[in-house]
């Protein structure tokens, strides 16, 4: 017994380990230029996230997107889980926010700013 | 499979409803897409530990159908059976070698859950950028399976059905 509870302790230590590695790893980076939409894994539309808007996402499959202050958020949705909105805001390159039932994903990219042309 | 084996098989079954329920119930900070608490996931560790194989993996397909049908829909199916099939691969291979208790068999069976769940979330989105959450999943993979791993093994212990 002692020795299988010597296993266990290796086993979440190396877990853990691994998940602190891949933290730094998959780190999002900077402040992000874009909002990128994709359904089903093709792009749909990109919004500069320098720009403030509020825009609905599909038809009777809905998201509400939102964009101010350099921030991207799903502010409603009809999805039955709601994760993407509990998601909250994202703003760093890398950061997504996803809605598996609708397929949706929102990512941010860098690059080049948005409309307004700082870049932060 | 006689009528005691058949009783089992309910008892769990409801038993997995129940937990399936509750855990529907919490307000679960699940921002991220394949977090889920897998309370369902203690009856699957308790028939592998206390029955064989071939039960939990019966327990662990019947728990997947009815807690899709009852809270999910046919999408939400495959996404946790893709969790509940690698999870139980993953526990089944562990405890086959014989190093780990039902504890460290619980926690593998949390991670890799979680993990399954993210592949298909991968796959259907068509994006690798959900690679980031791995590591919050993975964490609470850990913190689950080892809650459950706990109380499975005291429940495996006292509890003679
Ligand atoms: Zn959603």
């Amino acid at each position: 017994m002692k020795q299988k509870l010597r296993g266990d302790f290796l086993l979440i230590l190396v877990l853990l380990a691994a998940a602190a590695v891949l933290y730094f790893v998959f780190r999002p980076g900077e402040g992000g230029a874009w909002a990128v939409v994709t359904v089903d894994g093709e792009e749909t539309a990109r919004y500069p996230l320098g720009e403030d808007l509020t825009v609905t996402i599909g038809g009777t499959d809905y998201n509400v997107l939102q964009i101010s202050g350099r921030a991207a958020a799903v502010i409603d949705a009809n999805c039955g889980d709601h994760t993407c909105i509990r998601t909250g805001t994202v703003r760093r390159d890398g950061e997504a926010i996803v809605c598996l039932p609708h397929r949706l994903v929102i990512r941010i990219e860098g690059g080049e700013a948005g409309i307004d042309g700082i870049a932060g | 499979m006689d009528g005691k084996h058949i009783s089992r098989y309910a008892l769990l079954t409801a038993l997995a409803m129940t937990l399936a329920w509750l855990e529907s119930l919490l307000p679960v900070p699940a921002a991220v897409p394949g977090m889920k608490l897998g309370l369902t996931n203690l009856v699957v560790v308790f028939a592998l530990e206390r029955m064989s194989a071939r039960d939990a993996a019966a327990i662990s397909l019947v728990r997947v159908l009815l807690v899709s049908f009852t809270f999910g829909n046919a999408y939400s199916f495959a996404y946790s059976l893709a969790g509940a099939a690698l999870s139980l691969v993953v526990m089944l291979l562990l405890k086959k070698t014989g190093r780990f208790s039902i504890l460290g068999v619980s926690v593998a069976g949390g991670v890799s859950h979680n993990i399954g769940q993210i592949l298909v979330a991968m796959a259907v989105l068509g994006t690798g950028r959900l690679i980031y959450y791995l590591p919050a999943l993975l964490v609470s993979g850990v913190a689950a399976g080892t809650a459950i791993g706990i109380a499975g093994g005291i429940v495996a212990k006292r509890v003679r059905i």
